[in-house]
């Protein structure tokens, strides 16, 4: 047998335990992003869920870049995110809003004490455009451009340092 | 105190199994016996405290010890105490505390039993096995220890996964682990030899029943361990080709051949480094099964940040042992003499072409577990399932069932082709005959579980041809240990390819009265009552099964609800026939009174596992014959010395 084939299997191994070294190493990302960043907005028509305030389509979110924000009064980490949120706004970014699995009554209520940062309210009762969107949870904020293509997907609460990078995605994507 | 007195066992046995390896590491190197005759009770005591270890755990276990996390993270006081017992290796750190257990007991047994190969050989191969132990005593103690206490203890724990809580808990996992561990003898004696250039028959005839009966625990253990996941998962399969399972059938492959290989060196000195290489294999392919997938590492790459710090623990120890001893290879075994040749067409020719056909599908499988952590690295989410599995390593099991019927039939070192067809007449026309009374029967079907039966009839009949013409009374044991593993093998494959090819499948909402057909069977709801269980509750459903018009009897399958942890599992209920099981799922209500029923019909699937219990037996009688040999041997070698002393005692 020729000799460098003796060295083969460790070789191999070598090889194998090098990859295992390199995936053990890489900082481990368990969120699961959506498929549809990068393409259209897929086609819902939400009503309204507190009264004053338009429900959402896809249509009303074309025309000008924006943030979708999905969330519920039911979720804590919403609460967490309400002040950046304003933040946001108060940049003179338009932002739109799916509730999930909510009622009229907490969702105002959820707006008196944590602000209210939205420009349309959809109902989505049964999480239909939520899951059509490709959003595992809230919240979740996606950025749409212009053309109603979804540009970038931000899962989780928006943090204080999260707020540059969403203004500048906003901005990019005018 | 239980608790610690484990710690302290396994803190002990450490020490020992340190100091082992030192002493075995001097003694080879200065070829000191009396150094070489320590290694031997510091082996014993070692695993000794392992075992202490471990039933200080299953102690703890028992007595429901609140204050251990181990037992507050996986047991319940509520549970009954066999779930108690089986419990404490149901879990990470306590799974690892039964392997390296099983690994100083084997190292023990080694150093007691072990007196056929050369000292030195041995003393290296004790050093090999401590080398293992320690550092698998490290993982449990720096990263694993199953005997942490809780600073402040709960009232009760958080009970067992509820599918755990099956009798099969309590002896899957120990037999599957015993065989596991069972190849890290061949492993060390492999190690031993390439250490001091000792590879020859003295060294495979001390390692083939180590081997033989790690592979007959891994054939037990992998046929319950199938049997378990066909009634408790309630999907009716047998064989998923998850990574668990796959994990489990990669030693065993590696295994099987080598202990066709080694059979090879004992008897004909031939296949030297390739049993070697074996050897190192199939302890690789164990560990890689136990650590990566075990602790979560393989089933999802996520389980990599689950705990970095075991993980990487565990890659440094697969590295240490598995490239060590693929470096030693690689040094070593060019000085290793070539053994005995011989023809392409010869019985060793034959178990040339049994390991190369069982090593590529070896390959099959290890790229196939592996691929996905591959792709997702590369960016892709993809899973491989059964279609690839079946696909890729089917037609080469089928090669290999044909290699199978005809190596027993061939003669050692050098045979001819025209008289192994003349031997073959038999099995090739059973073949013949099973396939075209299948065609007349059932009709042209799918072709690989067709092939499968026509090929399991003629391996059927092939393997039994050894014993043609033999006197059956004088015929060594470990023959018919060949005959009963190989007829395994065929009653085992027709199983499969029957099943494959003719279960029925039938998924219904009925109400209670109604009935529905499967197979030969009509099946009736009769009704649906609650049960109360030890610490579960359940629905029942009365299910009057008839077949023809045969006695009715009761199937009674179940949905299960546990508390602690909260899940539901479905308790299947099968009727075993002679030519089959029918197996039913009580599924969820429709809210209209009527219930969602699951029936399979699924004909001759028993002879899957009683295949594979022959298939161990056949392993069992195979030990057993050697040992019975070696005796005889040993003592006809007794009595010719005496004899001679005798002589020349007449003669002086």
């Amino acid at each position: 047998m020729r000799r460098w084939l003796l060295w083969l299997p460790l070789a191999v191994f070598a090889l194998a335990m090098a990859f295992a070294v390199r995936e053990l190493r890489k900082p481990t990302d368990r969120t699961v992003y959506s498929a549809m960043v990068g393409k259209p907005l897929p086609t819902f028509d939400l009503p309204p869920i507190v009264a004053g305030k338009p429900g959402l389509s896809t249509a009303d979110v074309q025309g000008q870049p924006r943030l979708l924000n999905i969330f519920a009064s039911w979720c804590v980490p919403c609460i967490a995110e309400a002040p950046q949120l304003m933040k946001l706004k108060a940049m003179g970014i338009p932002i739109d809003a799916i509730a999930i699995r909510d009622t009229g009554p907490a969702i105002r209520q959820f707006l008196a004490r944590n602000g209210d940062p939205y420009t349309r309210i959809g109902d989505d009762r049964d999480s239909q455009v939520q899951l059509a969107l490709g959003s595992s949870g809230v919240p979740e904020t996606f950025v749409i451009d212009a053309r109603g293509v979804i540009v970038k997907q931000h899962v989780g609460d928006i943090r204080d340092d999260d707020v540059a990078d969403l203004a500048a995605a906003w901005r990019a994507a005018r | 105190m239980i608790a610690e007195a484990g710690l302290v066992a396994l803190w002990l046995a450490a020490a020992l199994a340190a100091m082992q390896l030192m002493l075995a590491a001097l003694a080879v190197s200065r070829n000191d016996d009396t150094l070489a005759r320590a290694a031997r009770p510091v082996a014993v005591v070692q695993g000794g405290l392992a075992l202490l270890a471990m039933a200080a755990l299953i102690r703890v276990f028992l007595q429901s010890d609140m204050s251990v996390a181990l037992v507050v993270a996986n047991s319940h006081s509520a549970k009954p105490w066999l779930y108690k017992f089986a419990g404490a290796w149901g879990n990470h750190e306590g799974s690892m505390l039964l392997w390296v257990t099983i690994l100083g007991v084997a190292g023990g047994a080694v150093a007691l039993l072990e007196r056929r190969v050369a000292e030195r050989t041995l003393t290296a191969t004790l050093g090999t096995q401590a080398a293992i132990a320690l550092g698998f005593y490290a993982f449990l103690l720096f990263s694993s220890n199953p005997f942490a206490r809780l600073p402040n203890p709960p009232s009760d724990g958080q009970g067992l996964n509820p599918l755990l809580q099956d009798p099969g808990l309590a002896f899957h996992p120990p037999t599957l682990y015993a065989g596991y561990v069972g190849l890290s003898v061949a492993f060390s004696f492999a190690v031993g030899a390439l250490i001091t250039r000792d590879v020859g028959p003295a060294f495979a005839r001390a390692m083939r029943p180590w081997v033989l009966t790690a592979w007959v625990f891994l054939t037990i253990g992998i046929t319950a361990g199938s049997y378990w996941a066909y009634y408790e998962l309630g999907w009716g399969g047998w064989w998923f080709w998850d990574p668990v399972e796959n994990a489990s059938l990669m030693p065993w492959l590696a295994a099987t051949a080598l202990l066709h290989s080694v059979s090879v060196l004992a008897t004909r000195d031939g296949l030297r480094a390739w049993t070697v290489m074996l050897a190192v294999v199939a302890f690789s392919m164990s560990m890689l099964g136990t650590f990566l997938v075990r602790s979560g590492i393989l089933t999802s790459v996520h389980a990599f940040a689950v705990d970095p710090e075991r993980g990487t623990f565990i890659l440094i120890l697969l590295s240490l042992y598995i490239g060590g001893a693929l470096a030693l290879f690689a040094t070593r075994i060019g000085v290793v003499r070539a053994g005995n040749t011989f023809e392409l067409v010869s019985r060793e020719g034959s178990l040339v072409a049994n390991n190369l056909l069982l090593s590529v599908i070896l390959g099959i499988v290890l790229i196939g577990t592996f691929y996905p952590i591959l792709a997702a690295a590369m960016g892709t989410q993809l899973s491989v399932g059964p279609p690839f599995f079946e696909k890729a390593a089917g037609p080469i099991a089928l090669v290999l069932v044909v290699v199978m019927a005809a190596g027993p039939l061939l003669r050692w070192r050098r045979d001819t082709l025209g008289a192994l067809v003349r031997r073959l007449t038999w099995p090739i026309v059973a073949t013949g005959i099973a396939a075209v009374a299948l065609v007349v029967a059932a009709g042209w079907f799918n072709m690989l579980p067709m092939l499968g039966l026509a090929l399991a009839a003629g391996l059927a009949v092939a393997s039994v041809a050894p014993l043609a013409g033999r006197n059956l009374l004088r015929t060594p044991l470990f023959v018919y240990g060949m005959v009963v593993a190989h007829l395994g093998i065929a009653v085992s494959l027709a199983g499969m390819a029957a099943s494959t090819a003719f279960t029925r499948e039938v998924l219904v909402a009925k109400a209670i009265g109604e009935s529905a057909t499967v197979g030969p069977y009509r099946v009736t709801l009769r009704g649906i009552r609650p049960v109360i269980g030890d610490n579960w509750s359940a629905l029942e459903a009365r299910l009057d099964v008839q077949r023809g018009d045969g006695s009715t009897r009761l199937l009674a399958p179940q949905s299960r609800f546990f508390s602690n942890p909260p899940t539901t599992t479905s308790e299947s209920a099968i009727l075993t026939a002679f030519d089959g099981q029918l197996y039913t799922v009580l599924g969820q209500p429709d809210g209209t009174g009527r219930w969602q029923l699951r029936f399979w019909w699924k004909p001759w699937v028993t002879l899957i596992w009683f295949g594979g219990l022959l298939i161990a037996g056949g392993g069992a009688l195979s030990i057993l014959g050697h040992w019975l040999r070696d005796r005889r041997q040993k003592k006809r070698a007794i009595e010719a010395a005496e004899a001679a002393a005798h002589r020349e005692a007449w003669a002086a």
